[in-house]
């Protein structure tokens, strides 16, 4: 009992937080209860996702596991030397996960994933003071990715497969700062992309040094979603050939960078594991978020962002309690794409610090039912956008953000 | 187990309570920011149209909304503000209505014309707002577009009856308590904790956009006898200002005071150039071979026989070359020679005398309005194409504010910022120098996060449309004065706003 109280305090002095740009990490409930390590855990199909190679060490033959997060983010602005001040509206976002692995020979496990790992869902008021760069923005982008796991001897796996991605993205704003029709409704457009889809892999390996100390490292390939023939939709625009915009077509691209993960785990006592991943995400790739509008008439969208990459650091903690419950607990750190000035409301995230906790509840021999919780908490930063031009001219949006996510999330693995 | 589902319980209870991110020092708690020595929990507004937030020569909804005390409230907000309401108009047409007839125009827009120019039109569309709909009040925003100083204190001003026959103001009258109430007291019966008063513009400014057509009043210290473009006479203005001042006081309401620009700081005024005519160099000598009598003999004549000093005579010379000219004017400030010049030695038959009785040419002292762009070099009588304004027609005089209507114009609106000055510095009220404020627009400009504000019409971002009022962007600028002053004058401080989340001209097609 004493240590199940060691372990809730742990919980409760550490949290886990969301990733930074628009990546979110919750690719699984036992993963994200320790602070979303997994590259070096092996204990269900989760590691579809984290390390495919893995899963030709899964003692079962079949292991299903699915589930969903709810995400509640919230982010606050204010401008302290004009008083302005919004924040968003609590919208629940559900990224989910499917996972199986099939173990085929002793060498050999094949497995299925689908999954969510790029997502954004912003609204803030309409209008509000930052309106020009952003009213909301939905982003999303599901993963399906078939592996292959091959174990090459008792010590070493190699695993991989395809992805194929489909995303969509639906994203409004106001044109500038003060254009409206004549009863001053302000100007704005809504750009439309669903259906895009892109082609990637994933590659992995495992390395057990003892039975109880293991490593792997997992690189997941860059993807660029290609939104041709979206559709850019303008409203309350005023009847003037000098704002000739009207609806059109767009192209525009957004990056889903590539990922490297590397872990360890060590069982350290009976019961006890401990594990840690460090993740790189290659966010250079994000320089601009271009739209390229069809109509020649209007000006084309240029909106610097100049990401650099980031990584994330992250610690987990599991106990065998009992035969019914596995206890977990983790944090991580999660360091910020966005360069200075380039803060744009967005993906308003600074570096973040994120604490975890979670449990499984064993049901019978096969099911298991996995709860976990996240806390991401965002120091409060003073922040800008240096790049947005008016006429020529940089006006930057400036201000304090301060953001945070509390994320509980379900669900459940089967084991045959 | 019992112990670990408390204290998942509790770890949940936590991130759920936390989930609404809350700053260190959140602007929107009431402590952030400070009123200082002013009470703002009731804001009154007195003043004519720059306070009613008239503008495109037009009163109408968002213009109202971007007034600058509906901005000053909004600030006011932030350290114990209250509701701030406006009488406002029923639509985004503008224009005015009484019992069903048009009786104002609608708002100037910046339209774009078959030839690709654009150029401001008045918008198309029949206002809704009669003014024979009473509001009911009262209203904090207490401005009344056309008044002048003495107007706040006179009785029936807000009469709709008085509307047609000139004794009562049509916006008054939407809104006035009563019919004999005078804006002051609807003013002041609200019993304002704060209060802005900025009036005294149109004393001069009516004359100034009339090109001085009305007369200069100082020294007739009875303004129901003042024709409408007339200049108040100083002493009027202090007496009314001073019994507005102590009616706005009178319950321990702080205020801020604001004065009054030089017309010469308006684009309606430093728009169109002196020299607008060009003319190539056979054109020039056709044209001054037509005056030649007029130069080398008649002016030369009347000096010679002291009807016209030598200096008037050399004034009223008229002279065209190649190249960009002044067009011809008349000024009633000249020695009228009309009846002179239809008898011995002149002999000039009458039309020819009455061209050539009070004119000059324009020269660079002198301020042509904006809407002499719309009539200098038209050819008014189609079957005449010699007959063209400014070069053989001359260029009314309503058109043309001289050097020397300027000087009165100066004159008073020195005389009324002493007053105004004065009256802030002895009640220790906060006073706005918006004289030297919009002076700065014409001369460089006022840097904000987007550009440079400047007085250049269309273009410059502070003036609307009908080149004397500002836009809301020229409000906001104004509304942070008015804030810094209040600031400065009262240890707060309120947030001023970024002036360029505020619109310019508005563009529309008709």
């Amino acid at each position: 009992m004493k240590k199940v109280l060691v372990l809730a305090v742990f919980a409760l002095a550490t949290a886990v937080t969301y990733a930074g740009g628009y990546r979110v990490s919750l690719q699984g409930n036992k993963s994200l209860a320790m602070g979303h390590t997994g590259v070096a855990v092996i204990n269900s199909s989760e590691s579809v996702f984290f390390n495919p190679s893995a899963l030709v060490y899964l003692e079962n033959k079949l292991s299903i596991s699915a589930g969903a997060h709810g995400v509640l983010a919230n982010i606050s602005y204010q401008n302290e030397t004009t008083g302005a001040s919004d924040q968003t509206k609590s919208l629940l976002g559900t990224p989910f996960y499917f996972y199986a692995s099939y173990q085929a020979t002793d060498w050999l496990a094949f497995g299925l994933g689908v999954y969510t790992p790029y997502g954004s869902s912003v609204e803030y008021d309409k209008d509000w003071v930052g309106s020009h760069l952003v009213n909301n923005i939905d982003l999303q982008a599901i993963y399906v990715q078939p592996t292959v796991s091959f174990k090459i001897n008792e010590k070493l796996s190699v695993g991989g497969g395809p992805i194929y991605v489909n995303g969509s993205v639906n994203f409004n704003r106001n044109l500038n700062r003060t254009l409206t029709d004549l009863d001053g409704n302000r100007s704005n457009v809504t750009i439309d992309a669903s259906g895009v889809t892109a082609w990637g892999w994933v590659a992995s390996t495992t390395f057990n040094f003892t039975d109880n100390l293991r490593i792997g490292a997992t690189y997941r390939s860059e993807m660029i979603l290609e939104a041709e023939g979206g559709d850019a939709t303008f409203e309350n625009i005023p009847n003037s050939p000098l704002t000739p915009f009207e609806d059109t077509k767009i192209d525009a691209a957004m990056p889903l960078p590539a990922e490297l993960m590397v872990g360890m785990s060590y069982k350290f006592a009976e019961n006890w594991l401990f594990a840690f991943d460090y993740n790189r995400t290659y966010w250079n790739v994000y320089e601009s978020l271009d739209i390229d509008f069809a109509n020649p008439a209007i000006p084309d969208s240029y909106n610097p962002r100049n990401y650099k990459n980031s990584s994330a650091y992250r610690f987990g903690l599991q106990y065998e309690a009992t035969k019914m419950f596995t206890l977990r607990a983790g944090y991580y750190f999660d360091e910020t794409p966005v360069q200075p000035g380039y803060f744009a409301p967005e993906t308003p995230r600074g570096d973040s610090n994120n604490f975890t906790a979670g449990l499984t509840v064993n049901i019978g021999e096969n099911l298991q039912i996995d709860a976990s919780f996240l806390f991401s908490h965002f120091k409060e930063i003073d922040a800008s956008y240096d790049h947005y031009l008016e006429n020529g001219v940089a006006v930057p949006f400036a201000g304090a953000y301060k953001t945070n996510a509390f994320v509980p999330g379900l669900g459940v693995t089967y084991k045959l | 187990m019992k112990n670990l589902l408390k204290y998942t319980f509790a770890a949940l209870t936590i991130g759920l309570v936390s989930c609404e991110p809350e700053f260190d020092s959140p602007v929107t708690d009431g402590g952030f920011y400070s009123s200082g020595s002013a009470n703002l929990s009731k804001f009154v507004a007195v003043g004519n149209s720059l306070t009613a937030g008239y503008a495109d020569g037009a009163l109408y909804i968002t213009g109202q909304n971007n007034s600058y005390p509906n901005i000053m409230a909004q600030q006011f907000e932030f350290v114990g503000g209250g509701d701030f309401t406006q009488p406002l108009m029923n639509d985004n047409i503008g224009g005015l209505l009484l019992g069903g007839n048009q009786i104002a125009e609608n708002r100037l827009v910046l339209a774009v014309g078959a030839d690709g120019n654009p150029s401001p039109v008045r918008l198309d569309g029949t206002p809704t707002t009669d003014i024979t709909n009473k509001l009911s009040g009262p209203f904090n925003n207490m401005g009344v577009p056309g008044a002048k100083s003495f107007h706040l204190v006179t009785p029936g001003y807000g009469n709709v009856a008085g509307v047609p026959v000139g004794t009562a103001n049509p916006y008054f009258a939407r809104f006035a308590s009563s019919e004999n109430v005078k804006v002051i007291e609807d003013a002041a019966a609200q019993s304002p904790t704060f209060f802005s008063l900025w009036i005294g513009n149109n004393d001069i400014l009516s004359y100034a956009t009339s090109g001085g057509s009305g007369v200069d009043q100082t020294g007739n210290i009875d303004p129901s006898t003042y024709g409408s473009n007339d200049i108040t006479d100083p002493n009027v203005f202090a007496s009314v200002y001073n019994a507005q001042v102590e009616a706005l006081t009178a319950g321990g309401a702080k205020g801020v005071l604001v004065n009054i620009p030089e017309v010469t700081s308006i684009p309606y005024f430093t728009t169109v150039p002196t020299n607008a005519i060009p003319l190539d160099a056979a054109t020039a000598a056709a044209v001054n071979a037509n005056f030649a009598g007029y130069n080398t003999q008649i002016l030369p004549g009347l000096a010679g026989m002291g009807i016209i000093s030598a200096e008037e005579a050399a004034m009223r010379m008229i002279n065209f070359s190649a190249g960009q000219n002044f067009p011809i004017t008349t000024d009633k400030d000249l020695t009228d020679i009309t009846a002179i010049l239809q008898g011995p030695p002149f002999n000039l038959p009458a039309p020819t005398a009455a061209l050539l009785g009070q004119l000059r040419q324009v020269n660079s002292d002198d301020l042509v309005v904006l809407t002499a762009s719309s009539v200098l070099g038209s050819t008014p009588d189609p079957n005449n194409p010699q007959g063209v304004v400014g070069v053989s027609i001359p260029l009314a005089d309503q058109f043309v504010l001289a050097k020397s209507e300027q000087d009165r114009i100066t004159a008073a609106t020195n005389s009324y910022n002493a007053t105004i000055q004065g009256l802030a510095s002895a009640k220790g009220l906060a006073f706005v120098d918006a004289k030297t404020a919009l002076a700065r627009l014409s001369d460089g400009g006022i840097p904000y996060d987007g550009g440079v504000l400047t007085s250049q019409f269309v273009t410059g971002g502070a003036f609307s449309l009908d080149g004397v009022h500002p836009t809301a962007r020229g409000y906001a600028y104004t509304a942070n004065m008015m804030i810094q002053a209040i600031n400065d004058t009262y240890d707060a401080t309120i947030p001023t706003v970024q002036i360029g989340y505020y619109p310019t001209i508005t563009l529309a097609n008709n």
